[in-house]
């Protein structure tokens, strides 16, 4: 499969994830600067974390309006996959690619550190091999993770199953323990905790490889 | 001629922000402080033209970028 890194000023991530996809999705990785217009021909587009813009405005808010994003959201259309963590599911809910937003943390404090996660819904693209009703532990580094939607949106989100993560203990006050969630169409995926910084053994857990292993299984 | 912006959190969106500011008042010997919210103000300096026309490119700014009326609510002033 073959993917596309998305590059911000101020993304951070972007190695890791390059990294993590080469390695343990077996894709065939390209990066993108955020000012292309045209996205090579990827499978998968991966928007990175880090603090695009210095999360100037609202975290996310610039990025989403970046010239590459037009690209993005066809590629979205035409059903590939994209996937968001962190600074990229900031950047998936300012595009509305993805319902919501992500507000300051209630605690107003960044906060950094392995939780517990409840994997929700084991049917999709990234997150398939994961086994159903399993927990796992991801580390999370965020100010603004405190996922946010109206009661209509979180209903209807619960009842279509696009509740994908959700925190063992929240962090951050969002909404119903909400960690990431998927599009209603099943391509289109944000996430707060980031899967790429736990799939060496070497540098701690592994609660993130089965991410990157269920998207090394969505092409064959 | 100028444009400010406010932009603040809905009605009913959480804004812990504006709650530690309200604390922080109280401490400070504040007691009639009930409520405090927290948002922000931008300024733009715009070519001089029609104050209505204005008010509706700046209005289309509010939408595509400066505010997110997921959580937040904008007014515009336009001083001629």
């Amino acid at each position: 499969m073959k993917a596309a890194v998305i590059v911000f000023p101020g993304s951070n991530c972007d190695r890791d994830a390059l990294c993590a996809l080469r390695d343990y999705a077996t894709c065939d990785v390209s990066r993108v600067w955020h000012r292309d217009t045209d996205l090579p021909r990827v499978d998968l587009v991966f928007i990175p974390g880090g603090f695009s813009y210095g999360d100037y405005l609202r975290s996310g808010a610039v990025a989403a309006r970046s010239p590459i994003m037009s690209a993005i959201k066809a590629h979205a259309t035409r059903g590939g996959l994209v996937a968001g963590i962190c600074n990229g599911f900031q950047i998936l809910t300012e595009t509305r690619m993805l319902p919501g937003a992500l507000m300051r943390n209630a605690g107003l404090k960044f906060v950094c550190k392995s939780i517990d996660l409840n994997v929700e819904n084991t049917q999709t693209p990234f997150t398939r091999a994961y086994k159903g009703n399993s927990s796992t532990s991801i580390p999370i580094a965020h100010h603004d993770g405190n996922f946010f939607a109206d009661k209509q949106t979180l209903e209807r989100l619960e009842g279509e199953g696009q509740v994908v993560f959700r925190y063992g203990h929240n962090p951050n006050g969002s909404s119903r323990d909400i960690a990431g969630i998927i599009n209603k169409k099943g391509n289109v995926f944000g996430m707060m905790p980031h899967p790429e910084r736990a799939v060496d053994p070497l540098t701690g857990k592994t609660g993130g490889l089965a991410f990157f292993e269920s998207l090394a299984g969505a092409f064959q | 001629m100028k444009a400010v912006v406010y932009v603040r959190p809905r009605s009913g969106v959480l804004d812990p922000q504006g709650q530690a500011v309200a604390s922080a008042l109280k401490h400070l010997d504040f007691p009639e402080v009930i409520e405090a919210r927290q948002g922000k103000t931008i300024e733009l300096v715009l070519e001089d033209g029609d104050v209505e026309t204005a008010k509706e490119r700046v209005t289309q700014m509010c939408e595509q970028l400066l505010a997110n009326t997921v959580i937040e609510d904008y007014q515009v002033k336009i001083e001629p």
